[in-house]
């Protein structure tokens, strides 16, 4: 039976860079996958695109590229990406000169749009999922709308030779299914297959969340040479059947625990996972040990695609002021605690406009409240003093950090290390839109 | 025992929900598992942090359950004030539960509003 191997070269966007390189020239290959687009990326992006328009793709793109490019090519690995964030034929531009730059020739990059749904959003009768707040109320605050895009676009990208396939806004999944169905030849309404090389996409998507990232405890899980973590590689063969794996040497593990953990990484009704392209059911799933770091995963399914797309909207939404202060030996909580009551007590005064506050105390109870934290008599050896507040502008935020500084010379005796922020926040909600709503394009280069 | 003794787990974040998964090192102890970690017990372990629901998932082929608390992450990942805005330590937090073996096991358990 045919099978195909599929590395995952990114798990967001600042991931680290060598895995990948790692994966291209040990991995036996034949695509390389870089998922790169966090809930807030394309909103952020969208301002970088406003400003120059030859901007708002992912930031690493170049140094990615430049990375990956030479042995992609020396071994014929394909590539496939959201690195183009908002602006994917930007970012197919400068892969191309890239390419040139190394003197490689004759690649084929396609980039994908359509994704950015921001007017017809604007214009139709849709509604915000989470609040049920009309799109059209929030006009002036709207920053991007972008459509989780399926598979289809970037199968028809492969069927016509590009080399590179880079996406804005795509379901996360679909960019390791669609090797699997231009692979393959499966059909888009092959539901059950669909699935399968849905879960497989979702345990890879993450990069080393499934080779012993994000999963180390010492002395209860333990995992070898973490600074030198290996990226995964899916062995996927054409009934759908996939082993999990990593380039031989490398560290971290694949063992049944670490995907396992990985399956329910983000799922909610596990035996419905919405996609744009099936609706994946990952209830009767199981993993077997069949070698050491080779995971065999099987039992995933699917059932017909949602009628709509979700769409994620990005909009202005507030500002954060946060200010931070150091206090250390005998007395460190009692002078954390008073240093706190203080702010408390000057944003009160001087009239901060906050709509939300929050007081803590790192290595006390800034996690998870008081309840949770272990007041058991030992005090910490120091503690940090932690104030962060909502307010409509970046003035009033500023007015924060800067209350937590003057207790420098205004607060407790043997405060340091103040720091201050303020930031505006681009925050994100969603809305679902008839899949024909969403038109995907696609628009070649060759280097 | 604690939790931490028999399980493992992982926190995911999605807008202001976040769900955490509690899997059985061995599955032998899945029925332990199922029968003394409610959602009525996250839900009272987490009174401070989540102010929604808490809806909890069987999945008996990988011995997991998978907890899902809706307003769990201060209004959302991409606005909250919390310096954990991914909610990331909570999966830590539930592995401290009790699992009193004296204790008769509180029973099944799928929803809590």
């Amino acid at each position: 039976m045919k099978t195909i191997r599929i590395g995952s070269g990114a798990g967001y966007s600042g991931d680290r860079i060598e895995p990948a390189v790692e994966l291209a020239e040990k991995g036996d290959i034949q695509y390389l996958v870089f998922e790169c687009l966090a809930e807030r990326t394309i909103a952020i992006a969208q301002g970088a695109k406003l400003k120059d328009p030859a901007q708002g793709y992912d930031p690493l793109l170049a140094e990615r590229m430049l990375a990956v490019l030479r042995p992609c090519h020396e071994k014929g690995i394909r590539i496939i990406t959201n690195m183009g964030a908002a602006n994917p034929a930007a970012a197919a531009a400068k892969t191309r000169d890239i390419a040139r730059s190394l003197g490689l020739e004759g690649l084929k990059i396609a980039a994908v749009s359509g994704d950015d749904v921001l007017e017809t959003l604007k214009s139709g009768d849709h509604r915000i999922e989470e609040t049920g707040e009309p799109v059209s109320a929030m006009a002036g605050r709207l920053v991007s709308a972008n459509a989780y895009l399926g598979a289809a676009p970037i199968v028809e990208a492969l069927k016509a030779g590009a080399d590179i396939v880079i996406t804005g806004r795509v379901a996360d999944p679909a960019l390791f299914l669609a090797p699997q169905i231009f692979e393959f030849g499966w059909s888009m309404e092959d539901w059950d297959r669909l699935g399968k090389g849905t879960v497989v996409g979702h345990l890879l998507e993450c990069a080393g969340q499934i080779t012993g990232g994000y999963f180390a405890d010492p002395g209860v899980k333990d995992v070898a040479a973490l600074a030198r973590l290996g990226f995964p590689i899916a062995e996927v063969q054409e009934d759908g059947s996939a082993i999990i794996t990593k380039v031989s040497g490398s560290g971290g593990a694949v063992t049944t625990a670490t995907c396992k953990e990985q399956l329910l990484y983000e799922i909610h009704d596990p035996a419905a996972y919405l996609t744009p392209d099936v609706v994946a059911d990952f209830s009767q799933v199981r993993f077997t040990q069949e070698g050491p770091d080779r995971v065999r995963v099987v039992g995933a399914t699917g059932r017909p695609r949602p009628a709509t797309l979700k769409v994620s909207v990005g909009y202005l939404d507030s500002f954060i002021g946060e200010g931070q202060i150091s206090y250390a030996g005998p007395g460190a909580l009692a002078r954390g605690r008073l240093a706190l009551e203080i702010v408390r007590e000057r944003l009160a005064l001087t009239g901060v406009e906050a709509t939300e506050l929050r007081f803590d105390l790192i290595g006390v109870d800034s996690i998870h409240g008081g309840a949770l934290s272990t007041a058991g008599g030992r005090e910490p050896y120091e503690v940090r003093v932690r104030v962060a507040g909502r307010t409509g502008s970046l003035k009033e935020a500023q007015r924060i950090g800067n209350e937590v500084e003057t207790l420098y010379t205004n607060g407790p005796a043997s405060g340091g290390g103040a720091t201050k922020s303020a930031k505006d926040v681009v925050a994100m909600l969603s809305a679902l839109l008839p899949r024909d709503l969403a038109k995907p394009a696609i628009e070649f280069m060759e280097a | 025992m604690k939790l931490r003794d028999i399980a493992h787990s992982r926190t995911g974040d999605k807008g202001d929900i976040s769900n955490i998964s509690v899997i059985a090192f061995d599955e032998a102890d899945y029925p332990l598992i199922e029968a003394h970690v409610t959602a009525e017990r996250v839900k009272a372990l987490f009174h401070e942090v989540v102010h929604g629901e808490v809806v909890r998932y069987a999945i008996p082929s990988i011995g997991a359950l998978n907890f899902v608390m809706r307003q769990a992450l201060g209004g959302g990942v991409t606005r909250s004030l919390a310096l954990d805005a991914h909610g990331k330590c909570l999966a830590s937090a539930l592995l401290d539960l009790d699992i009193d073996l004296d204790v008769p096991a509180p029973g099944r358990s799928g929803r809590l509003d």
